[in-house]
């Protein structure tokens, strides 16, 4: 298959004119929010290990964190901990090939992106 | 891998603009366009089509262009109802069949490309060599080892009935085209298309070869980059569902081995 002569062919635009579904864009941020809660996880590895070096170290990591800046990258890590959650119970309804029509797919997608941001705001009031 | 950018000789250019006829019903179509005899890159051409004048299609109105305006416009047509495949491209983002796709569904100018991520022959003409050979791979047809039967293989209604909503595919190759996956790993993954027509022999209660037909498709690429995105559920011109046919054949792998 592989020795097909292309020539000079171009390739056709892709991404570029292909319009955005709602299946296909919460399917993406399903790999953003699980690739950007790395960048958490190793914050909150940092605050731990500053806690374990010193209490001057441990004083620098915490007001990193829990600057402004700090708990925006945490509040949005927290959405996207509720959305990755949310998306990945999705991932096993369609593992038994159940909800694949489409307008359950999308009922799905939807409630992925309300229950998230609901589940975060919830959270939110619990936590601050 | 995923390269995102598109390669240099496939980069898009500002084409011609053709006359406006007169007319109060007249609707601007922005066609991508590239000539392998010119050595150019493709460009897009903006044509005006008088409505009033055209059919309801967006078949119609290609064939307007090609008849009334630029002879040299280029895509493949035949049977005008949805039936043969071959009008497939992309029509205002979305892949569809251009002779069943009415432009009263389209909002604002009409804009039409290639099936994407597809090594272009001509104008809106892809070149499908590798999509049928992905589809050969699956032997699409019945595998029996049993001895003929005196007359026909038979089937019965249930069984039968498992087979709607796969037989129906007219392999236009708009789903496989509209999937991220196939655009990033077409080289290895078959894609929505091809996996739809293993699903439709798999499951044939027919066919005797459902083991050897699973062991070939146990392979992190041919049939796991599908990642059900649903690109392929929402394009496919026919209503079918490529996406559930494929999330059948991995519920299938695993029953196998648990």
């Amino acid at each position: 298959m592989a020795d097909v002569n292309r020539g000079n062919r171009p390739l056709s635009p892709h991404l570029s004119i292909y319009r955005p579904q709602l299946t296909s864009v919460t399917s993406i941020l399903t790999r953003i929010t699980g690739n950007a809660m790395i960048l958490a996880a190793l914050l909150i590895v940092w605050w731990f290990l500053a806690a374990a070096t010193s209490p001057e170290y441990f004083a620098v990591a915490d007001g990193v964190i829990t600057s402004l800046l700090g708990d925006l990258v945490m509040a949005a890590s927290l959405w996207g901990l509720w959305y990755h959650t949310l998306a990945g119970i999705r991932h096993l309804i369609w593992d038994y090939a159940l909800g694949l029509d489409l307008p359950t797919a999308e009922k799905l997608g939807w409630a992925v992106v309300i229950g998230s941001v609901v589940l975060t705001l919830v959270t939110l009031l619990v936590i601050a | 891998m995923a390269e995102f950018r598109l390669p240099k000789n496939s980069r898009i250019t500002t084409g011609k603009t053709w006359p406006k006829p007169e007319g109060k019903n007249v609707r601007k179509f922005q066609i991508y366009r590239w000539n392998p005899d010119d050595g150019q890159n493709p460009r897009v051409d903006t044509y005006f089509v008088d409505m009033d004048d055209c059919g309801p299609m967006v078949l119609d109105a290609l064939i307007y262009i090609k008849n009334k305006i630029d002879p040299t416009l280029t895509f493949r047509r035949s049977c005008r109802e949805g039936i043969c495949g071959s009008c497939a491209m992309n029509i205002d983002g979305i892949n569809t069949l251009a002779c069943i796709y009415g432009m009263d569904e389209i909002k604002g100018d009409v804009k039409i490309y290639p099936l994407p991520h597809m090594p272009v022959v001509k104008d809106l003409i892809p070149d499908l060599t590798h999509f049928y050979a992905q589809h050969a791979s699956i032997m699409p047809w019945l595998e029996t080892k049993t001895n003929r039967p005196a007359k026909e293989w038979k089937q019965s209604i249930e069984d039968r009935k498992k087979l709607d909503g796969l037989y129906e595919c007219v392999m236009c190759a708009s789903c496989s085209t509209s999937c991220p996956s196939y655009w990033w790993n077409s080289d290895r993954y078959l894609g929505p298309a091809a996996l739809l027509h293993a699903y439709r022999w798999i499951i044939d209660s027919r066919d005797e070869a459902t083991g050897e037909r699973l062991d070939d498709l146990e392979d992190p690429f041919k049939l796991y980059r599908c990642h059900t995105i649903m690109n392929c559920a929402k394009t496919c011109p026919k209503g079918l569902n490529p996406a559930k046919a494929i999330a059948e054949i991995k519920k299938m792998m695993v029953e196998r081995t648990v």
